[in-house]
């Protein structure tokens, strides 16, 4: 039996968690001329359990809130010594677009040649779903509580960071969902051959902190893009996103019925109400009416 | 146990060694008789716990699909999420409660 992915099985992240697809994918592109430079997060503690590793290229992890800064780094030194090899940062939502976001915000104004992939479960799912920036509104977590003082959960809506990388004139920038595998490998070979600082937003499902059934996990964040909650689109250069697939523009409900950190939202259809506006407000933004 | 400094683990994709098939409540079973060879299940494992499996005698629905690489479930290691069964275009795949 072959085993040719640049990621190994034994590693221990949940069944059904979305990222090892995510990463073995990338890796297999990136091929093994990569180094891989990871932020604290579950992709790091589950794949790293001392004295064993699922990586078969060279990884570093460091903390939540440095990766970008250490990628910097490496990416000086190669230049030094004169190689070259793909650099690319795997940070969870919260690594990036909560704790990390200073370093990274750093590294691609500084102009490095560095790859940072955010793969986001939309919330602290490691250290027990605590909300994150990226924790989207209505979403339930164990610091987003529901209850007769807070129906909504989560009331604040999801950070942008694909924009913010976008606004901050990186040289390439794209959403990605897996489940849309062709658009997803587009996506990143194309990143991979620009120069200069990239980023990728990966949306994962995370079963354990979702409350969905595992083997639903792909189906799930296929939803995601196909209510239009989250758009597939690239940006370079700071330029206008460009959307590169047109929904079918479903039922939000479908999205949020098949999880159990939505159940809520189900009795109060006002909450779903507003997920809706936001929903047609961005797709208008970007020339879509729906 | 060999420590070794700054925690340096000396051999890429040493978690092999972790079975992590244990872990599995069901499992999936690929009917080869269904199986167009589309390789989703393949695209879509977690683990990665499905191969490829050139120039194999596995049955197929047709002689022309006997030809392809197959999808084989290495159960050292599936954990049993079932998103291959669920993405399973044709349903070739079942799922049945492990017995151990």
């Amino acid at each position: 039996m072959k085993n040719d992915w640049l990621f190994a099985p034994g590693h221990g992240l949940c069944a059904g968690c979305a990222i090892p697809i995510i990463v073995k994918h990338i890796l297999a592109i990136s091929g093994e001329n990569t180094i891989v430079v990871n932020a604290t997060g579950c992709l790091e503690v589950a794949t790293t359990e001392y004295p064993r590793t699922a990586w078969r290229v060279p990884w570093v992890h460091v903390a939540f809130e440095n990766a970008a800064a250490v990628a910097s780094g490496i990416e000086a030194a190669m230049k030094k010594k004169g190689e070259k090899a793909n650099i690319i940062c795997f940070g969870g939502d919260g690594g990036t677009a909560d704790i990390g976001i200073q370093a990274l915000s750093g590294m691609v104004e500084r102009g490095h040649n560095v790859l940072y992939v955010m793969y986001d479960n939309e919330a602290y799912m490691n250290t027990g779903i605590q909300r994150s920036g990226a924790t989207p509104y209505g979403a339930w977590t164990t610091t987003s509580e529901v209850g007769k003082a807070n129906p909504i959960g989560n009331a604040r809506p999801k950070k942008p960071v694909a924009e913010i990388m976008v606004a901050h004139r990186a040289s390439y920038v794209a959403t990605v969902n897996v489940a849309f595998i062709r658009d997803f490998k587009k996506k990143v070979e194309k990143a991979l051959k620009t120069e200069g600082p990239r980023f990728i937003h990966a949306i994962s499902t995370c079963p354990t902190g979702w409350r969905s059934d595992p083997s639903k996990s792909i189906e799930i964040i296929k939803l995601a893009t196909e209510t239009g909650l989250f758009p597939l689109w690239e940006s370079e250069n700071g330029e206008e996103i460009k959307i590169t697939y047109k929904p079918k523009f479903l039922p939000v409900e479908e999205y949020l019925k098949a999880q159990g950190r939505f159940r809520h939202l189900l009795k109060n259809p006002e909450y779903i109400e507003k997920i809706k506006e936001d929903i047609k407000q961005w797709w208008r933004r970007h020339g879509v009416e729906i | 146990m060999k420590i070794t400094r700054g925690a340096v683990v000396e051999e890429a994709g040493n978690s092999i060694e972790n079975k992590t098939g244990t872990w599995r409540t069901f499992k999936p079973i690929i009917d080869y008789n269904k199986c167009i060879r589309c390789m989703v299940c393949w695209e879509f494992c977690p683990e990665p716990s499905i191969y490829k499996e050139d120039g194999s005698e596995k049955p197929a629905p047709n002689e022309a699909l006997k030809k392809l690489p197959v999808p084989v479930i290495d159960y050292d290691y599936c954990k049993g999420c079932g998103i291959c069964v669920n993405e399973c275009p044709v349903k070739a795949i079942e799922f049945v409660k492990e017995v151990k």
